[in-house]
């Protein structure tokens, strides 16, 4: 050790470990639990350096490089990024990356792990006020990082959500269950048994409605599923999400939140329903039928849109505005039935010009049993594909088509491919949407195989998933630009 | 000035003041830093509106940052006006960030070797929360570049803390009562901020350090300038005191007198603390009561507030008498610091905004309200009483901050940010935010900053404002030339330019910094000339050997014109240099025609007539020439 190495290391140590309190590491870590990793996400060159200085992931240290030094905590780092820089947590709270090339000198002088914790409350109980449980599968509506597994958790018991959005003790008593942690890409119809079946559970215990959290990206299949496999229910089901995670100020989890858990307590609907923000403004959440919503945008907050339909209310403030009177009441009469069946062997095949026949014959081959087309138009696809079409159809496999258009009809009648394709045993699916088209043929498939008998439940509608009719307000994509939409977003909050 | 007890005879280093900066300058991109708009396009016009909350979150210790707290309690409603052209769904945190603005990362980096910082080797994108609402989604997305740098100054090292690139935020439009509206065009520009060491020791030297750093942003002429452009945040403290952050001072003249009456404000407060002391309060034991008012009271405020229906309530400031009245600045009082926080947090932003009985100016509560205050709180001759009245909720939280601020006073100076106000005065803003507002950005990966490319940076950086301005000094520059030079990079290229193809300095010193200024006063709105336009007229005037006069003529006639097509303009201006036959007929013609010439002495004679000629040849001729070519017409006759 040389004698600038020993005068830096009296610096190191007499400097004062920063005074901060080290409780800012939020959402750094995405990577998964690794038992009791200390080098936490680093390997390669980066590996090695922590190992030379005998440091580890959390060390508050003092590191020597040739382009000045630092002070800092050694923070765990992506997986994904490259092994060559350290990441140090400075005392003002920003991150920097240290290229370990540089580094000579690194002195451990603490170790400060953090732990996220949310506080603990107790949630009020008032006997005047309606019961709401809450069901979780993952997701964003409420999650904390635990740093020292690296695991995202979320943010859960009655205690800890009343601590993070304490309004919801106006609304009601408030009682929650853990189903699974997973994140939304990962939900499986499994999943959706389960959370049936918690539904009937809870609902018989006594809560005067349901919330279930869900990740949004596939919140609209999970609220299909639950629309046809709770048959009936005497209170709302109430699907919610957040699309801006609740770490940030702007978050639209708690206003979320609030609305749900609000609509769960109060309204006059039962049915499955998903309720997000309907403007990107904080104004009111809508509530959307869960067989006819879909999520429409990758990041917006307004992003789950009712499809050929108006939505069924507005929510906000406390207050719910019913836009749509087609619904079912209220009951608390009404005994919770479930159906809970699902057979798997069903896929959804998004058509493009130039589609080749071994799409069909590999899931023919690979033992599918249903196959959802989204079809151009008015639910077409190609003429090379109708043997391959015909072969699935023989061997037993129900094909049902929709339209990639997402609105309207499809309508099989108008040109003579459609004809053509029906011929081949290809049945039209109304104006289902191909998500929701999916979960339901998986759903009936899992009742009978009977080709009448799955035709027969498929154009049946269980859950408003197919309407009779197409309201004149119910396909509304404005265009910006045209000088009427220009003074509506003058006038009305976006 | 009355008012403030030897505010003359202050002397700021004496209390052991200590200033920093914080200077937040907008870059020269195309872009903004997350997102693809246009950056730069300013309007006040806009297209639609969007609401939103701000909530606060959680640290992870379950605990509040303190602005968080107070942001909350406001419960504002954010307003933001979008404008299609400047902003687009990713300003409105509908939208993830695009990559980091490469253009802007690259000037951050030149202006941190600039300032002999080091540059960091990956760049982490953090978020810095905001719950005033200022950026839509809560956050700033900020990252450090650089860090411990210095700057030449007096011969010492000012420190250069840390220098890092983020994005602008909203302007606001207008903030009163529970709304706040809010611009977007300027969000999301790239800026750099530069925090300096708490290393200036007086008022004068906060400015002068602010010029170095101007004019060291300005060496590389890739900065934004006009209105707007750069914000100063000046840090200030007192020995025993806390550090206070004066937010967006625009100006740096404003630097002295701000940073001298905040000085003088802490001493003030921490001299009201020992008073405080000594009058035995105490910052735990101290309880305040509150009573409701109905009509007791006749002052016309509170009989407005009642015809309004709006809540009146008091809170009786135990052993308090006359210390509201506590001088802390030439035209403010302790009881205006209070106001100042009622008015931010409470939106009760009526002024006046509280009424108390240290208060004896006639605007003041009467001699009889005292006497119904006295009789219905049963204060004492120790005690004073503050009122304040608005919408109930507001009231309530109006008079926590009462408490809140009274109870901070027995601690000394509290943790704030200040807005400025006219006189040089400042009032509060918000409670200063500690470090728990940063948490790392998970929307944006890290970006390695390898040594070639900052190697690559550091061979072509501009020559530093010290450097030249030592040079300048050894051509005996007068001052205001080599401040002008040092604050517009473009001259100061204009005046190397000149050096390099032989002008003398003086001259060049002259053409670049005088001429070019009065280029501006006559024309007005005029563009400066580019640096092309300044070489090729450099050149010309080398080229035809104009004389300084002439120059001046020229840069006028050009001026007017709005011309930099150089020769052209002096043919249609008839700015062409006179050659020697001109000359020499221009002499011959006032030696024969103007008689009296002959009837002066000889040395008069010739300067006469040297004097008529170049005023004839409008002033475009070689002087030297000229008086050759006199001399030899006399000496002939
Ligand atoms: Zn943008």
């Amino acid at each position: 050790m040389d004698r600038l190495d020993e005068e830096f290391i009296d610096i190191a140590l007499r400097a004062k470990p920063p005074a901060l309190p080290f409780n800012n590491y939020r959402h750094i870590i995405l990577i998964p639990a690794m038992g009791d990793d200390i080098y936490k996400g680093y390997r390669g060159a980066a590996l090695s350096t922590l190992k030379n200085f005998a440091v580890r992931v959390w060390s508050d240290v003092a590191v020597k490089t040739n382009n000045g030094e630092f002070i800092g905590i050694i923070l765990p780092r992506s997986e994904t990024a490259d092994d060559r820089h350290l990441v140090l947590k400075m005392p003002n709270g920003y991150n920097i990356g240290l290229d370990v090339d540089t580094i000579e000198n690194i002195i451990e002088r603490g170790f400060r792990e953090a732990h996220y914790k949310i506080p603990e409350k107790e949630f009020p109980f008032d006997p005047g006020k309606p019961n709401v449980t809450l069901l979780g599968t993952g997701g964003t509506i409420a999650s904390r990082l635990d740093y020292r597994t690296g695991a995202v958790i979320p943010a859960f018991s009655p205690g800890e959500l009343y601590g993070a959005v304490p309004e919801l003790a106006d609304i009601c008593n408030l009682k929650t269950h853990k189903l699974y942690g997973v994140f939304s890409e990962n939900i499986t119809p499994e999943h959706w048994l389960g959370a049936a079946n918690a539904i009937k559970t809870e609902i018989e215990a006594g809560a005067d409605g349901i919330v279930i959290g869900h990740g949004t990206d596939t919140m609209h299949y999970t609220a299909a599923a639950l629309s046809f496999m709770v048959r009936t229910t005497p209170t709302p089901i109430i699907m919610v999400g957040s699309q801006r995670s609740s770490d940030r100020p702007s978050s639209d989890a708690a206003l979320n939140l609030i609305n749900a858990t609000y609509s769960a307590a109060h309204c006059d609907i039962a049915e499955v329903m998903v309720c997000m923000f309907g403007p990107t403004s904080d104004e009111y959440a809508l509530l959307h039928r869960g067989t006819r919503v879909r999520k429409m945008h990758s990041s917006y907050r307004s992003t789950f849109r009712t499809i050929g339909e108006t939505p069924l209310a507005r929510v906000a403030s406390g207050k719910i505005d019913y836009i749509n009177n087609d619904y079912r009441r209220r009951d608390m009469s009404r005994s919770v039935e479930l159906d809970t069946v699902f057979d798997e062997r069903v896929s959804i095949v998004y058509y493009y010009p130039n589609m080749k026949p071994d799409i069909i014959d590999s899931l023919t081959d690979n033992g599918y049993k249903g196959i959802i087309i989204a079809g151009t138009g008015l639910g077409h696809v190609n003429k090379p594909l109708y043997p391959a079409l015909k072969r699935a159809c023989s061997s037993g496999i129900h094909i049902f088509m929709t339209v990639e258009t997402l609105w309207g009809y499809v309508q099989m009648f108008v040109y003579d491919t459609g004809r053509d394709i029906m011929e081949l045993g290809v049945v039209p699916g109304a104006n289902l949407t191909p998500e929701t088209a999916y979960v339901k043929l998986g759903w009936v498939l899992g009742h009978t195989h009977e080709r009448a008998k799955v035709n027969e439940m498929m154009l049946t509608s269980y859950a408003g998933e197919i309407t009779e009719r197409e309201p004149i307000d119910g396909y509304l994509i404005m265009q910006g630009g045209l000088p009427e939409m220009e003074i509506f977003l003058k006038n009305v909050h976006v | 000035m009355k008012n403030s007890p030897a505010l003359q005879s202050f002397d700021p280093q004496a209390v052991g003041f200590r200033s920093g900066l914080e200077v937040h300058q907008q870059l020269l991109t195309d872009h903004k830093l997350f997102c693809r708009c246009p950056a730069g396009v300013y309007s006040d016009d806009y297209d639609a509106q969007a609401l939103r909350h701000m909530r606060p979150t959680l640290s992870e210790l379950g605990e509040y940052d303190g602005t968080a707290l107070m942001e909350f309690k406001t419960k504002k409603d954010i307003l933001y006006r979008l404008n299609k052209r400047s902003v687009c769904t990713y300003e409105m945190d509908d939208n993830p960030p695009f990559l980091i603005n490469e253009q802007a990362v690259e000037i951050a980096m030149e202006i941190a070797l600039l300032l002999n910082c080091s540059i960091v080797g990956e760049l982490h994108v953090a978020r810095k929360q905001y719950l005033d609402g200022s950026i839509p989604a809560g956050f700033q997305r900020t990252a450090i570049v650089g860090l411990n740098g210095w700057l030449p100054y007096k011969g010492r090292r000012i420190g250069v803390v840390q220098l890092a690139v983020e994005e602008d935020a909203c302007r606001e439009i207008r903030d009163r009562g529970h709304l706040r509206i809010y611009a977007t065009d300027r969000l999301s520009m790239p800026l750099i901020e530069v925090v300096t060491a708490p290393d200036m020791r007086t008022p004068q030297e906060v400015a002068e350090v602010g010029w170095l750093i101007a004019e060291t942003l300005r060496a590389t002429g890739k900065i934004r300038r006009g209105l707007g452009s750069v914000r100063q945040d000046v840090n200030v403290s007192v020995a025993g005191g806390t550090r206070v952050e004066i937010k967006g001072v625009p100006r740096i003249p404003l630097f002295p007198s701000l940073t001298y009456f905040e000085a003088y404000r802490q001493h003030r407060l921490l001299a009201l603390r020992d008073r405080m002391h000594r009058r035995g309060l105490d910052k735990e034991t101290e309880a305040y009561k509150r009573f409701e008012l109905g009509s007791e009271l006749e002052h016309p405020l509170l009989e407005q507030a009642r015809r309004d229906h709006q809540r009146i309530a008091a809170v009786v400031l135990r052993g308090m008498s006359g210390l509201l009245r506590w001088p802390i600045g030439p035209n403010r009082v302790f009881a205006d610091d209070i106001a100042g926080r009622v008015r931010v947090i409470a939106c009760l932003d009526h002024f006046p905004n509280l009424l108390h009985t240290d208060d004896r100016r006639p605007s003041a509560l009467s001699t009889c309200d005292r006497q119904a205050l006295k009789a219905l709180t049963g204060m004492t001759a120790d005690d004073c009483v503050v009122i304040v009245w608005g919408q109930p909720k507001d009231v309530e939280t109006g008079l926590n901050e009462v408490e809140i601020r009274v109870r901070e006073a027995l601690v000394g100076i509290p943790n704030e940010t200040r807005q400025r106000l006219p006189g040089g005065e400042t009032d509060f803003e918000r409670i200063l935010p500690g470090p728990d507002r940063m948490y790392p950005d998970t929307d944006s990966p890290p970006l390695a900053l390898p040594a070639a490319r900052v190697k690559a940076i550091r061979d072509r950086l501009p020559e530093p404002p010290w450097t030249r301005q030592a040079r300048y000094t050894e051509f005996g520059l007068p001052a205001h030339w080599m401040r002008s030079l040092l604050r517009e990079p473009v001259r100061a290229d204009a005046f190397d330019y000149a050096l390099k193809v032989g002008i003398k300095p003086k001259l060049a010193g002259w053409i670049t910094v005088e001429l070019l200024k009065y280029r501006r006063r006559i024309q007005r709105g005029a563009a400066e000339l580019n640096p092309t336009h300044l070489q090729a007229l450099l050149d010309y005037i080398v080229d035809n050997k104009i004389p300084r006069a002439g120059i001046r003529l020229f840069i006028e006639a050009g001026a007017r014109r709005g011309s930099t097509e150089w020769r052209r303009l002096a043919d249609e201006c008839n700015l062409n240099c006179a050659d020697r036959n001109t000359i020499e007929a221009a002499v011959e013609d006032a030696y024969v025609n103007r008689h009296l010439i002959r009837t002066l002495q000889p040395e008069a004679r010739r300067r006469c007539l040297t004097g008529i000629v170049i005023d004839k040849l409008n002033c475009l001729a070689d002087g030297r020439m000229v008086a050759d070519i006199v001399e030899g017409r006399l000496n002939a006759n």
